[in-house]
């Protein structure tokens, strides 16, 4: 399993499917199956796993307002002991940034959205950024070094 | 996907336990069940109790943020029990933490809640 302990190695993996709900599990549990190549701890996991769902059920409700015959896109690097994950979509885009980024905020406060979203991506990432033009749709990049639970023992 | 709402009356409180994953997907089932029974009545409380739930992202935020809401418009009340560390994260960087009294378990929950209705 740890073929990546050699900083210099790198593997990638793209991920597509429809913008259903059911999907999310999906997407998480992919995700989280292609990084535990680097051996990470359940905390670790559980961050990546939060955050693919926070970005996935973006792309579905706002992006897609639920309309099932979107595409969600899911991309990873691995590149030493660093994550990176693109998650994107040719949706409705994003009007205001400032505003989406903002805790709390929601555009759709009558579905009972939390508006944490953005803020918990933020949180639970080392790296960060929207990429989004409106009528033509959303990426998200984010990135996390690994710490890997064999660094314990070394 | 795996997940379940078990639902158990005691007196006027309704005691929910979500089981497995809870995501936008899985949202709109804790919704549902819980609005049905906040509407049938004969409840004025509910007890959250998240010891088997193993994951939660801000959809599960927002459906337990508009049940809390809906209970306290007709002057119930909700308390969360048994939260693991990712859950109570996400509480604490929310704010849910500064609204919502949290037990360590049902016990301690219902205690509470006859302490204050």
């Amino acid at each position: 399993m740890n073929d990546l302990s050699n900083k210099n190695q790198t593997n990638h993996m793209k991920l597509q499917f429809a913008s259903r709900s059911e999907n999310e599990a999906f997407a998480r549990v992919t995700v989280a199956a292609f990084v535990s190549q680097l051996d990470p701890t359940m905390d670790e996991l559980t961050d990546l796993k939060t955050v693919i769902s926070e970005a996935v059920t973006n792309s579905i409700i706002h992006g897609y307002d639920n309309n099932p015959s979107g595409v969600v896109t899911i991309s990873a690097e691995i590149v030493g002991e660093e994550v990176t994950i693109y998650v994107s979509d040719e949706g409705n885009g994003i009007e205001d940034l400032e505003m989406a980024r903002q805790p709390l905020y929601t555009s759709k406060p009558d579905m009972e959205r939390s508006g944490m979203g953005f803020t918990i991506m933020e949180n639970f990432m080392d790296e960060f950024e929207v990429n989004s033009e409106p009528g033509a749709g959303t990426t998200i990049r984010m990135k996390k070094r690994i710490e890997s639970k064999k660094a314990l023992y070394n | 996907m795996n997940f379940h709402v078990e639902l158990e009356h005691q007196r006027n409180v309704l005691i929910t336990r979500l089981k497995g994953e809870l995501d936008h997907h899985t949202a709109e089932l804790v919704r549902v069940q819980l609005d049905e029974a906040i509407q049938r009545g004969q409840i004025n409380h509910v007890v959250l109790s998240l010891k088997e739930l193993s994951f939660m992202d801000s959809s599960g935020l927002g459906v337990i943020l508009g049940r809390y809401k809906l209970l306290k418009g007709k002057g119930g009340k909700m308390v969360v029990c048994d939260m693991n560390p990712a859950v109570r994260r996400l509480f604490e960087l929310s704010g849910l933490f500064k609204i919502m009294n949290v037990y360590d378990s049902e016990h301690t929950a219902l205690t509470g809640l006859e302490v204050v209705s």
